[in-house]
């Protein structure tokens, strides 16, 4: 982060002294208070602040879960019931990260979208993007983990499916499996190895973020108009605008949360999850928690094993891929009328795999999930490189203020001071 | 990238000193107040409930029920323990010569001067009931051991004498006695003293 | 734009409508009727007087086969539950008796506390299948929250909204399957052990008819009247209403801590908006959403 102008001064002689040891402050204040902040930036922008709280939430939450929580099959469930029955306030801990999951993913999707539909993954902020890949892979990882170890039916299948896909794997497939399980199947050891795991993962993620909101402040954000920050008028010092709109967002969208916790709490879980695991009875319809079911319904869309894991796979690793296979010299989708058709598509296309995910892989299900997988590789394989030879963009504005005010046009008192803080990158 | 000193604007968008010019009107400063207020009385709200998790809950409350021990198996000068809500409880059978050195301690010679007849139930002197651990650090004492013939505690050499109090530090207190009271003349109810649970 | 958003979207209500109907006709199954809860919505209360009818129907009928192996007797005289006194638990728990360990080791039956956990009507699972052909009646202490039933597009998406929100599945399940023995079709063959229930995906299921009118006998007003019918149906309700609460002991204090939950945000993110608004004033204010001018070529 060293790459900023760092405008904060010491005053005391004890923070001189400190700084001057530590520049922690100045850091604190390059980057999040000085910070240049793109003045057209709406609220998809708030995301990243409320992935922050989220993530905060869910490493706290869980922290104390843990305090009550017993990773044995013996004990798992009754210990999830002594939570939900007996602490005090322990149904709310477990509601609000078990919901937490939920509210985590769908503020990911959202920064997602924002990232895809304004080109944010362009250079320079390839390393950026590529590290919110990562951080959604951990977060997949977290997830499936931590929705194991309630040891209900769900759990014990949930696990049971996933570690077969790694069984897939040639060769080495089923030794992966068997030092996953740490037995002939899923059973206790597995479960206990999880819970070590599910706790171990949220760290990683918070090691990735920290990288993630670094590379963030190497290049400066990206905005709706997809340019530039080019004059001092084109930004905002991040305190206190950012600050207060993220502070804002965040508590609309505790709201949000909160009306799961409180009103909806099982809602997004499965009915099935509240019967003890039995290795015995499979549940008749066994489906992955909603956010996983888009990929989900890519793996029953093709009728072979290890074909299916690799697609499923496939569809994460290609938005890695997205920085080069887009070839638009634009980033915001805002003038770009073809691809936007051909984005919105591709949304659809995306909550209709979802849809099919949780279906039963029969009939007319199978043949859309395949529709709907074709055009999902389709779209980054042929659209993205296709379309961004051949479309002729709209006309971009000249300065993020033009965006904002039109051509021409001055406000008054608009932007931070000259030099307070400059752009943080100017090419490209 | 290189680093910019800021210079003195006409027009700043934050004051040096962190406030926004032109808010100082006071129903701004109020809304600006209410507001923080708001924020720190939320942060305060969200915490209540994970500390509040980590007091005892519900059932372990519920198991503190009282604890019958049955004293005719117990001989002259064994020591029996029990448990008690998770709590070591010692319950001693004194003999005549044990309960003759506790009476005649003179108070003054205690660290933490108590008679040994407020420290058991009347008519019951052979029965001492205290809990199990060290009053320094909390280690379990050994019975009939040390100059006193009470307990002494293997961990920092704390001596309790037959009636359970403290002779020789650095334990500062003596061992406390549970509440407890008689069924019949051979059964005690620990937790409940005068037909009153314990709180 | 607007076309393909317009396309996209009715391609996407075609799919889900087209999958829905499939859905439901290879379920075959009719969808339990919804019934009336005094605990449903945001506002719900549990009726203390129906809990107690409904504890009264399992200690009666249910409870020689379905444990509640997670539920305390003192669980009875806590706040949000049927309102038993401290007393009437104690004398309660002391009609049943648990198993313990004594001092030599051997284990001998007391009377049961408030602390203690419902007794099993089985000593573990495999005697309660062997007792009952082979399947476990299910323990009844979640039960409420792990039975459930397909509403399918668009009522899926309807039932997870606010004021117009259902999240009584489990319960009007258990009410159906109760109240939904009956008569098989022609043609339609019951093996023996398994009995024709409208509701039970399949419809063979393995419990016979639990209930049937007048079985139980609920306390009389004072003027000596009953205050509930005694019939299948409202021993069906009760008891599915006393298992909401087994499954969900703190719903009461749930939804009435949201309530001020979300009643303080809201007034927490109208003082921010307000704040945020004054604060970029300053630089002339901020843009907002999607912004559709923007898609225009200047």
């Amino acid at each position: 982060m060293s790459a900023h102008a760092n405008t904060y001064v010491p005053k005391s002689r004890v923070a001189k002294w400190f700084e001057s040891r530590l520049p922690l402050v100045g850091l604190v204040h390059s980057s999040f208070v000085a910070f240049p902040v793109p003045r057209n930036l709406n609220y998809f922008w708030t995301f990243g602040a409320i992935l922050i709280a989220m993530l905060m939430s869910q490493i706290v939450t869980g922290i104390w879960l843990a305090m009550h929580y017993d990773p044995s099959a013996a004990n798992a469930f009754n210990s999830v019931e002594h939570i939900m029955r007996d602490v005090n306030y322990g149904w709310l801990l477990r509601y609000m990260h078990a919901n937490g999951a939920s509210m985590f993913f769908v503020a990911v999707y959202i920064h997602m979208f924002r990232a895809l539909y304004y080109g944010s993954y362009k250079a320079p902020r390839e390393i950026l993007y590529i590290l919110g890949v990562i951080i959604y892979l951990l977060m997949m990882a977290t997830a499936f983990l931590g929705y194991t170890l309630p040891w209900g039916q769900m759990s014990f299948w949930g696990a049971t499916v996933i570690t077969s896909i790694l069984g897939a794997i040639p060769i080495v497939g089923e030794t992966i499996q068997s030092l996953l399980w740490g037995g002939y199947s899923v059973g206790s050891p597995t479960l206990n190895r999880f819970f070590s795991l599910h706790y171990l993962l949220p760290f990683m993620i918070l090691g990735v973020v920290v990288l993630h909101v670094w590379a963030l402040h190497v290049t400066g954000q990206n905005n709706p108009a997809g340019i530039p920050i080019k004059s001092s008028k084109d930004a905002v010092p991040f305190t206190p605008y950012a600050t207060v709109k993220d502070v804002f967002a965040t508590v609309v969208f505790g709201i949000f949360f909160a009306y799961w916790i409180f009103y909806q709490p099982n809602y997004l879980g499965h009915a099935d999850n509240y019967v003890p695991a039995n290795a015995a009875v499979t549940p008749a319809h066994i489906v992955p928690e909603w956010y996983f079911l888009p990929f989900y319904a890519i793996l029953r869309a093709v009728p072979d094993k290890l074909g299916g894991v690799i697609l499923m796979f496939s569809a994460v690793i290609i938005l890695a891929f997205a920085p080069w296979l887009d070839t638009s010299r634009v980033r915001s989708s805002n003038y770009r009328p073809i691809y936007r058709q051909f984005f919105w598509l591709f949304v659809v296309v995306t909550v209709l795999l979802g849809w099919l995910g949780s279906k039963p892989p029969e009939g007319g299900y199978v043949i859309a999930a395949r529709l709907c997988t074709a055009y999902y590789f389709l779209h980054f394989l042929v659209v993205m490189p296709l379309v961004g030879l051949f479309e002729t963009p709209d006309r971009v504005p000249d300065s993020i203020l033009e965006s904002v005010t039109g051509p021409g046009k001055q406000v008054s008192g608009a932007g931070i001071p000259a030099g307070a803080a400059a752009a943080p990158q100017t090419k490209g | 990238m290189a680093n910019h000193a800021a210079p003195p604007s006409a027009n700043p968008v934050v004051n040096a000193d962190g406030t926004i010019p032109g808010m100082d009107g006071t129903r701004r400063d109020f809304m600006f107040l209410a507001t923080g207020a708001g924020l720190a009385v939320g942060a305060g709200a969200l915490a209540w409930p994970f500390v509040a998790s980590m007091a005892p809950d519900a059932e372990t409350i519920a198991a503190g029920a009282p604890l019958e021990v049955d004293l005719t198996p117990i001989q002259e000068g064994q020591i029996v323990n029990v448990f008690w809500r998770g709590k070591l409880i010692f319950v001693r059978h004194r003999t005549a010569k044990e309960i003759k050195e506790a009476e005649t301690v003179p108070l003054k010679d205690l660290i933490d001067p108590q008679a040994d007849a407020a420290r058991v139930k009347d008519g019951h002197a052979q029965w001492l009931v205290v809990y199990g651990n060290c009053t320094h650090l909390g280690c379990v004492p050994i019975g009939h051991q040390g100059q006193y013939e009470g307990w002494s505690c293997p961990c920092h050499g704390s001596l309790y004498d037959t009636s359970g109090r403290v002779r020789r530090g650095p334990a500062p207190t003596n061992l406390p006695v549970p509440p407890y009271g008689f069924e019949t003349a051979t059964k005690i109810r620990i937790g409940e003293e005068g037909g009153k649970a314990a709180a | 734009m607007k076309t393909t958003r317009l396309l996209a979207a009715s391609l996407l209500a075609a799919t889900l409508s087209i999958t829905t109907a499939s859905a439901e006709a290879e379920h075959g199954a009719p969808q339990p009727p919804r019934e009336k809860w005094s605990f449903a919505g945001m506002f719900g209360r549990f009726d203390q007087a129906q809990l107690q009818r409904g504890f009264q129907v399992y200690r009666e009928v249910c409870s020689s086969c379905h444990g509640m192996s997670l539920v305390r007797f003192r669980n009875l005289s806590e706040p949000g539950g049927p309102g038993f006194s401290v007393n009437q638990v104690k004398a309660l728990a002391a009609e049943y008796k648990v198993k313990e360990l004594n001092d030599s080791g051997e284990e001998v039956e007391r009377p049961a506390r408030p602390a203690d956990a419902f007794p099993s009507p089985f000593p573990n699972d495999k005697a309660a299948a062997a007792a009952n052909g082979g399947k476990a009646p299910p323990d009844f202490s979640v039960l409420a929250k792990a039975r459930t039933f397909e509403r399918g597009f668009p009522k899926f998406l309807t039932d997870a909204m606010p004021l117009v929100g259902y999240t009584e599945h489990g319960v009007d399940y258990i009410h159906a399957i109760l109240t939904g023995y009956e008569e098989p079709p022609a043609g339609k063959e019951v093996p023996t052990g398994t009995y024709y229930n409208k509701y039970y995906p399949g419809h063979l299921i393995a419990m016979p008819k639990p209930l049937s009118d007048e079985q139980v006998t609920y306390a009389k007003n004072d003027k000596g009247a009953p205050v509930v019918p005694e019939t299948t149906d409202q021993y069906a309700k009760d008891v599915a209403a006393f298992m909401a609460w087994t499954a969900e002991p703190h719903m009461m204090e749930r939804k009435a801590l949201g309530l001020r939950v979300i009643l303080f945000l809201i007034v927490l993110s109208g003082l921010l908006y307000y704040v945020k608004k004054r604060i970029w004033a300053k630089v002339g204010g901020e843009v907002h959403g999607l912004q559709p001018e923007l898609h225009k070529t200047y």
